[in-house]
């Protein structure tokens, strides 16, 4: 299978995700140039962390605009697999891919840390291999990440199950004290109409292996590969 | 055509939490200011534009804001009345 990861000015998780899809995963990856029209018949599309055009304007909102992404979103529009991470998350709510928005953080610090995230449904392309209410540990690393969407969008999201992530303790409690953006809801990390485009602002990428403090990311990639090879 | 010079207020959606529109306020609460009722924090963009006359050009500065330079979940934009630049 091969996963094209797209290249911002200004990405800095592109070579993390690389790392996970070759070295880990034993995948096939190619960087695709913001400026390209081409997405190298790339079967899954991440849009990664890092701060595309600076941040400039919003988190987002001009990498939303670049050549590249016409073909992302006609990808995604056709049922392609897109996984948008931390800036790729940001990113693909600026295009419409997904409901909400993320702001900045309510304590207007930039959080750097490992958190933990509850899987909160486990039939979806990204999270198969999970058990629904498995804890993980995944870093975050973000300054815009509080997630907002109207009442409506959020009740929409939970009654068709597109809350894929909550923050939670480490007993999988959803609290304040666990949420480190203060994202309504807890929310981590969402999933699309069509369940095959998945933003959230964990980390996945760069928990693959123990020697970087969690593998807990891992079981995404392989819940792709599981499902989409299929 | 003439050249025309437009501002945008852009603020965040009122309802909102505005975490950066409370810590200036408490700071100018801190400063004594404590007649401060609220204050929220948004940018300030100024467009320069050929465009027909105002009315065009302001018809234009609209949809820059409902296209990029807003964002329509959490903000809201205010457009002055456009000025020959």
């Amino acid at each position: 299978m091969k996963f094209g990861i797209v290249t911002f000015p200004g990405s800095n998780c592109d070579y993390d995700a690389f790392h996970a899809i070759t070295d880990v995963l034993g995948e096939e990856a190619v960087y695709l140039w913001h400026k390209d029209h081409d997405l190298q018949d790339s079967d899954v599309v991440i849009l990664p962390g890092g701060f595309s055009y600076g941040d400039y304007l919003r988190a987002g909102a001009i990498a939303r605009f670049s050549p590249i992404m016409e073909e992302v979103i006609g990808h995604a529009k056709s049922g392609g697999p897109v996984l948008g991470i931390c800036n790729g998350f940001q990113i693909a709510c600026e295009a419409g891919l997904l409901p909400g928005a993320l702001m900045r953080n309510s304590h207007l610090q930039f959080v750097s840390a490992e958190v933990r995230i509850r899987v909160e449904n486990a039939d979806t392309m990204f999270t198969n291999l999970y058990d629904r209410g498995d804890i993980l540990r995944i870093p975050v690393a973000h300054g815009d990440g509080r997630y907002v969407a109207p009442a409506q969008v959020l009740e929409e999201l939970e009654a068709e199950g597109r809350v894929i992530f909550r923050y939670a303790d480490a007993g999988g409690n959803i609290s304040a004290d666990a949420n480190p953006n203060g994202s309504e809801r807890n929310i981590a990390g969402i999933i699309n109409e069509g369940g095959n485009v998945l933003g959230m602002m964990p980390h996945p990428e760069r928990a693959s292996s123990l020697l970087l403090g969690s593998s807990d990311g891992v079981g995404m990639f392989e819940s792709i590969l599981a499902r989409v090879a299929a | 055509m003439a050249k025309f010079r437009i501002a945008v207020h852009i603020t965040p959606r009122k309802g909102l939490l505005d975490p950066q529109g409370n810590a200036v306020r408490d700071a100018l609460r801190t400063l004594g200011f404590n007649e401060v009722k609220d204050v929220h924090v948004g940018r300030y963009i100024v467009v320069e534009t050929d465009a027909y006359d105002a009315i065009t050009a302001e018809e234009a500065v609209t949809d820059m804001c409902r296209k990029l330079l807003a964002n329509p979940v959490t903000e809201d934009f205010d457009i002055e009345s456009a000025v020959h630049a």
